[in-house]
């Protein structure tokens, strides 16, 4: 049953994608503004992205994040893939039920809670904060999301494909580097590339655990705004939504195409067998 | 005369007749439990060696927790398995000198037919020349050459299931575990694939044990055959032996199509047991033994192949003769099915098949026909209850 759009459909496709994008859309926009003011429009100019160029506190602050955001992200890949793994593959264990609910409590948890909590350790253990308590706290909660990701690739898995390898003379450990890993793969990446977006925009959790010299891009962006938000700011986060639109549609034609080889592998090999 | 014999025989090979003969394989009192349910009961059994063994049951009768435990995927509650003379207690499925191919293939998504095919070799460090050598043997071996470079999910079905056969055949392994190996194949294919089995197992002179619920597949390819059933052996023996001989009704049943009929034993002698039938009192005489007393009731069991079925009337005082009236017919092409009503009741029927020889009958049975139905005295087997 097809039929085309009703009036009702087009209403609220438009209202739905306006209340998501309208606000993005006016940020785009105001950051070719040539006049200084925000929300006033004085024509078209790319002055703000130069100026950017020489903002060094800002460069700094991206140079920062991207530290953290790349080395928590891979930590809390290799945790939350052995946290995916014992879950799904350790069968029955005493505690099983209590380490699986304690492993996605952080997905609930509000993010102050967590911030403060870390934060209360940090003091705790006396540790000078900065870069390395950011990047551990970081990696505690995308350590659940990677855990989610890769078990989700996890379950759909063959488990006799691992028994085979072992059948055939390979020991546990290699079993799992030379078949599980390469088949688990796409989840254990994107599991890392959410990781990596998380830790990327986290303000709240970053500004608890953070010290002086680690101030990070949403952190600073953050700060500037409370003195009035500038166009440099709106550049900033045009050049973010630019590299993160990227991202997810390189990724999606990635995967699409991958769909649509596997497709016509299959067709022509049921087509000559 | 000669001593008559049961079926066509295949080969001259049946070490399990000679009690000297050591086993190759061997199940001794083993026990498998998972929770409370018990999946393999006490189970003892002997395999030799250059033999093709099925083991035949429903779902949920262990026969593929018995495999299991041979390749070390499962450890027995108690019990032990010898394979040829070591205890395999302890020793992990990647030390164990058997491969096993998978019912659902299991396949290397990720690797290519030839890398599939050479995983095993290469755990064994074999040098590099001697794995391509291997594998091209077995990509010939498997009529594979021309896919050498796919993945898996490059080929059909059937392509897939040779290339699990070639992956598990490469290392030569001492046996040879195929588990449901040909399930997932279309009817042609797996009956020519069953052809390819056997031809392999003779060429290669490798023991085989295979796990079926599928009866023809397990007649076709089979030196001998466990029926199981309930964790248990219900019957060990050569195809035709379970199919012409079996020792129970629950094999008798489970294996092809089969009359049961209850009858009372009205007179034995050492060879010739005399039985009437409990619902329509026809005599019944038997060329067999049986342990059953007088008066008492047991199965008669007669394969519908083994009635003849003719127009016309019974003959007072004639033994083995059953006067019926045919209630339904089933032409299948090869064979018609006739369903002969012996008794009042319309369920009250025996069934008797015929191999259409020619094209054209003159006078054929049609329904509501009078039948008389007659077997020989050694057609039958009885069975205890």
């Amino acid at each position: 049953m097809t039929r085309g759009p009703t009036w009702f459909n087009i209403t609220s496709l438009v209202v739905g994608f306006s209340f998501l994008y309208l606000p993005i859309v006016l940020l785009v926009i105001y950051s070719f503004n040539e006049s200084r003011l925000v929300t006033v429009w004085g024509g078209f100019s790319t002055k703000w992205y130069v100026s950017l160029l020489q903002n060094d506190q800002l460069l700094d602050a991206a140079w920062v994040t991207l530290r953290v955001a790349f080395t928590s992200a891979t930590i809390a890949t290799v945790l939350g893939t052995l946290a995916a793994l014992v879950l799904v593959r350790s069968g029955r264990f005493i505690g099983r039920s209590l380490f699986s609910g304690m492993i996605f409590a952080p997905l609930v948890m509000p993010e102050v809670i967590l911030g403060l909590s870390l934060l209360l350790l940090f003091v705790a253990m006396d540790t000078a904060r900065g870069f390395w308590t950011v990047m551990l706290a970081h990696t505690t909660f995308a350590m659940c999301y990677v855990a989610v990701v890769v078990q989700s690739r996890l379950v759909g898995f063959d488990k006799s494909v691992e028994e085979a390898a072992e059948d055939l003379g390979c020991p546990p450990v290699k079993t799992f580097f030379l078949v599980t890993l390469p088949i688990i793969l796409p989840g254990v990446i994107a599991g890392w590339m959410l990781a990596f977006t998380l830790s990327l925009d986290d303000l709240v959790i970053a500004s608890f655990t953070t010290g002086p010299g680690a101030t990070t891009l949403p952190m600073k962006i953050y700060s500037q705004v409370r003195l009035g938000v500038t166009p440099e700011i709106n550049a900033v986060c045009t050049i973010l939504v630019a590299l993160v639109t990227l991202g997810v549609i390189a990724a999606s034609i990635a995967t699409k195409r991958q769909q649509v080889q596997r497709e016509r592998d299959e067709r022509a090999a049921f087509g000559d067998g | 005369m000669a001593k008559k014999s049961i079926g066509p025989v295949r080969r001259e090979f049946s070490p399990w007749e000679n009690t000297d003969h050591p086993p190759f394989i061997e199940f001794r009192n083993v026990t498998k439990k998972f929770g409370d349910f018990v999946a393999v009961k006490n189970l003892s059994l002997k395999i030799y060696e250059k033999e093709f063994f099925a083991l035949l049951g429903g779902s949920g009768c262990g026969k593929t927790t018995l495999m299991r435990m041979l390749a070390g995927f499962e450890t027995p509650t108690s019990g032990q398995i010898f394979l040829d003379g070591q205890d395999l207690a302890g020793i992990p499925p990647y030390r164990r000198p058997s491969n096993m191919m998978f019912q659902s293939y299991a396949l290397f998504p990720h690797m290519n037919v030839e890398k599939n095919i050479a995983f095993g070799l290469k755990q064994d460090k074999m040098p590099a020349a001697e794995i391509e050598a291997r594998v091209a043997e077995m990509l010939r071996l498997t009529k594979l050459e021309q896919f050498a470079k796919r993945k898996p999910h490059q080929l059909s079905g059937g392509q897939r299931q040779r290339v699990a056969l070639a992956r598990s055949l490469a290392k030569r392994p001492k046996v040879l575990l195929l588990d449901e190996p040909l399930g997932a194949l279309d009817r042609k294919l797996r009956e020519e694939t069953q052809f390819e089995l056997m031809g392999l197992q003779e060429d290669l002179k490798m023991t085989f044990l295979i796990v079926t619920h599928d009866q023809e597949e397990a007649m076709t390819v089979a030196d001998r055959i466990a029926v199981m059933d309930k964790g248990e052996l219900v019957q060990v023996a050569t195809p035709s032996e379970i199919y012409e001989a079996p020792n129970s009704k629950f094999v008798a049943d489970f294996i092809g199509d089969i009359n049961l009929i209850e009858a009372k034993v009205t007179e034995k002698t050492e060879a010739v047991t005399k039985l009437v039938s409990v619902v329509d009192g026809f005599a019944i005489e038997c060329d067999q033994e049986t342990e059953a007393n007088v008066g008492d009731t047991v199965w008669y069991a007669i394969r519908p192949e083994k009635v003849r079925i003719a127009h016309g009337q019974t003959e007072p005082g004639v033994v083995n003769q059953i006067g019926g009236i045919v209630w339904d017919i089933a032409y299948l092409g090869d064979v018609s099915i006739i369903h002969a009503k012996v008794g009042e009741d319309e369920h009250d029927t025996i069934r008797a098949t015929f191999t259409n020889v020619s094209r054209m009958v003159e006078n054929p049975i049609k329904w509501d026909d009078n039948v008389v139905l007659t077997f020989d005295r050694d057609a039958g087997v009885i069975l205890a209850r």
